[in-house]
């Protein structure tokens, strides 16, 4: 038997009062695979990621992980079962220091590897260490991205889900920002599920991507040939990079 | 001089219980954005908890005072915690997510509710408590005036210190305290990094109400006599303390609690003492209109 993918979304259709933002989407991730999933502001990119973590909770469809079925679980439940956010807006503790904010991120950690771990998102981002007594609220966008995503990492998790990384970020940052994930993805094994609205970088670091438009899957295919492709060409990538 | 240095001991006396209760205020306001009206009757129920507690010691002849004290403190914190809990999971947990009033009248409704059961249960007669630790010393003599300290006096700011370098170091140093200040920060970032939500509002709840049944069974020593009313103004003066010192933060609360003890004592000592209660209140309208975040409020805008 084929191993499940460790992420299927199955016909998730989710609201907001009664407002749907997603009408029934499926898609499909693969252990160890980094899967891009791109589309315009209020395609439903971010509703997509918190719908998976439970917050709003999907009124019909399926999520599974690793495939057992998490739809109805709250969110604290569904992250102990090895999926990790780096929320839209990044949501760092603002009155927590740097320090504090990945004690956090390791709560359902073994106590027993966060020094390790510590060290190891250290040594990837050696400005987070500069800052390590430093109120998160005080830190720059690039250096709260950074914190995001080590915080995310401290849980040790199997899936990674991205909300717009680059966002608001400056060009060198942000190329920083996308080979961070590319050395967590090939270095550490972690699946990687990347949300964004920069198509370019992120299709160029994918495997495979998916195109979201109001609220369904419009388009999916490896990550190179959605770059070529001409629709996307011309919504998301025309006048942005070469 | 004596006299001023006398009514200094009775204000920070008085000042530590509100500053106990306000703490409860403060901390749910944190985490969860409401006030909660029924808090004032949890210091209520710890009074009248630790009255039955005495009681319970007297009839088993425990005579040593510290540790009636002690056991009394422990099943006063411990009953209140119940209190406090079963109030949250029944009359806020099924409103959250509901219009922003709606938890508020559901608290004005358990502080009602709270009132007219323990006046049932309990009469409507005051109760005294009677004395449980006496005596004294005399601190200096000025002026004809003797400045006298109370044994009990320093029982109740002892207590109340090292409870709240206790609660202190707890919010500020465990891995508790830590979920806690998260929740309060960003309630949905914490649940995305495993945090249960629900549990930690809860524990907010417990604490506060432990906290709220130590003032309450100081309040019963202190003053010697209790009834079904004491809620409604310790709570709502230990909430003006908490909005004082800028709802949602810990010392703040403290502070506020001592500030009013002393606006309260030496008012009722300099001026008038039937005005005691409107002075405290003219403080809460003051705060309200110039400085609605407090003295040690956090500021509204925070750089993102």
């Amino acid at each position: 038997m084929a191993e499940p993918p460790i992420l299927a979304v199955k016909g998730v259709k989710t609201f907001y009062g009664a407002i749907q933002a997603l009408h029934g989407v499926d898609l499909e991730v693969a252990r160890g695979e980094i899967v891009a999933l791109i589309g315009a502001n209020g395609a439903g990119k971010s509703t997509l990621l918190m719908t998976i973590c439970g917050n709003p909770r999907a009124r019909a469809g399926a999520v599974q992980f690793d495939g057992e079925d998490i739809t109805a679980l709250p969110t604290h439940e569904i992250v102990r079962r090895g999926v990790a956010q780096v929320p839209e807006g990044r949501r760092i503790f603002p009155r927590m220091s740097v320090f504090e904010n990945l004690q956090m991120g390791a709560t359902l950690a073994d106590p027993a590897h966060f020094s390790h771990d510590l060290e190891r998102v250290f040594a990837m981002f050696p400005r987070l260490a500069e800052r390590r007594d430093q109120r998160g609220g005080t830190l720059s966008g690039g250096e709260q991205q950074m914190l995001a995503i080590s915080r995310a990492l401290m849980s040790r998790p199997r899936l990674l889900l991205l909300d717009e990384p680059s966002l608001g970020l400056a060009p060198l940052i942000v190329r920083q920002i996308f080979e961070a994930i590319g050395r967590i993805a090939r270095e550490e094994g972690v699946t990687i599920f990347l949300v964004e609205q920069n198509a370019y970088h992120a299709l160029r670091l994918a495997d495979r991507g998916y195109v979201l438009a109001n609220g369904r899957v419009r388009l999916s295919g490896g990550g190179r040939e959605l770059l070529a492709n001409a629709e996307v060409r011309a919504a998301y990538l025309e006048g942005g990079h070469p | 001089m004596a006299y001023f240095s006398q009514q200094l001991i009775n204000a920070i006396t008085l000042g530590a219980i509100y500053g106990l209760i306000a703490v409860g205020y403060t901390m749910v306001y944190g985490i969860i954005g409401m006030i909660n009206f029924a808090h004032g009757e949890v210091f209520m129920i710890g009074a009248f908890i630790s009255l039955i507690g005495f009681m319970i010691c007297g009839l088993l002849g425990i005579g040593s005072a510290p540790v009636a004290i002690l056991l009394v403190l422990l099943m006063a914190m411990a009953f209140s915690a119940v209190y406090g809990w079963a109030i949250e999971r029944t009359a806020y947990r099924p409103l959250r997510g509901s219009f922003r009033l709606a938890p508020l009248i559901s608290a004005i409704g358990v502080s009602i509710a709270l009132q007219n059961y323990v006046q049932l249960v309990q009469g409507a007669r005051p109760k005294p408590g009677g004395d449980v630790v006496s005596g004294g010393f005399n601190l200096f003599s000025a002026d004809g005036f003797d400045v006298r300290v109370t044994w009990l006096q320093i029982i109740i700011v002892l207590v109340t210190v090292v409870l709240m370098m206790g609660f202190t170091w707890l919010i500020a140093r465990t891995p508790l305290g830590r979920r806690q200040r998260a929740c309060e920060q960003d309630m949905k970032m914490a649940a995305l990094l495993g945090v249960n939500v629900d549990r930690t509002i809860s524990l907010t709840f417990v604490l506060g109400a432990a906290l709220a049944a130590v003032a309450g069974m100081l309040f019963l020593m202190y003053y010697g006599v209790i009834d079904f009313f004491i809620g409604f103004l310790a709570g709502i003066k230990a909430f003006t303390a908490a909005v004082l010192g800028g709802i949602g933060s810990l010392p703040g609360a403290m502070l506020g609690g001592l500030l009013i003890g002393l606006i309260e004592v030496f008012w009722a000592a300099y001026f008038s003492s039937e005005y005691k209660d409107v002075a405290a209140f003219a403080i809460l309208v003051l705060v309200l209109i110039f400085r609605p975040s407090g003295l040690l409020g956090k500021p509204e805008i925070e750089k993102v």
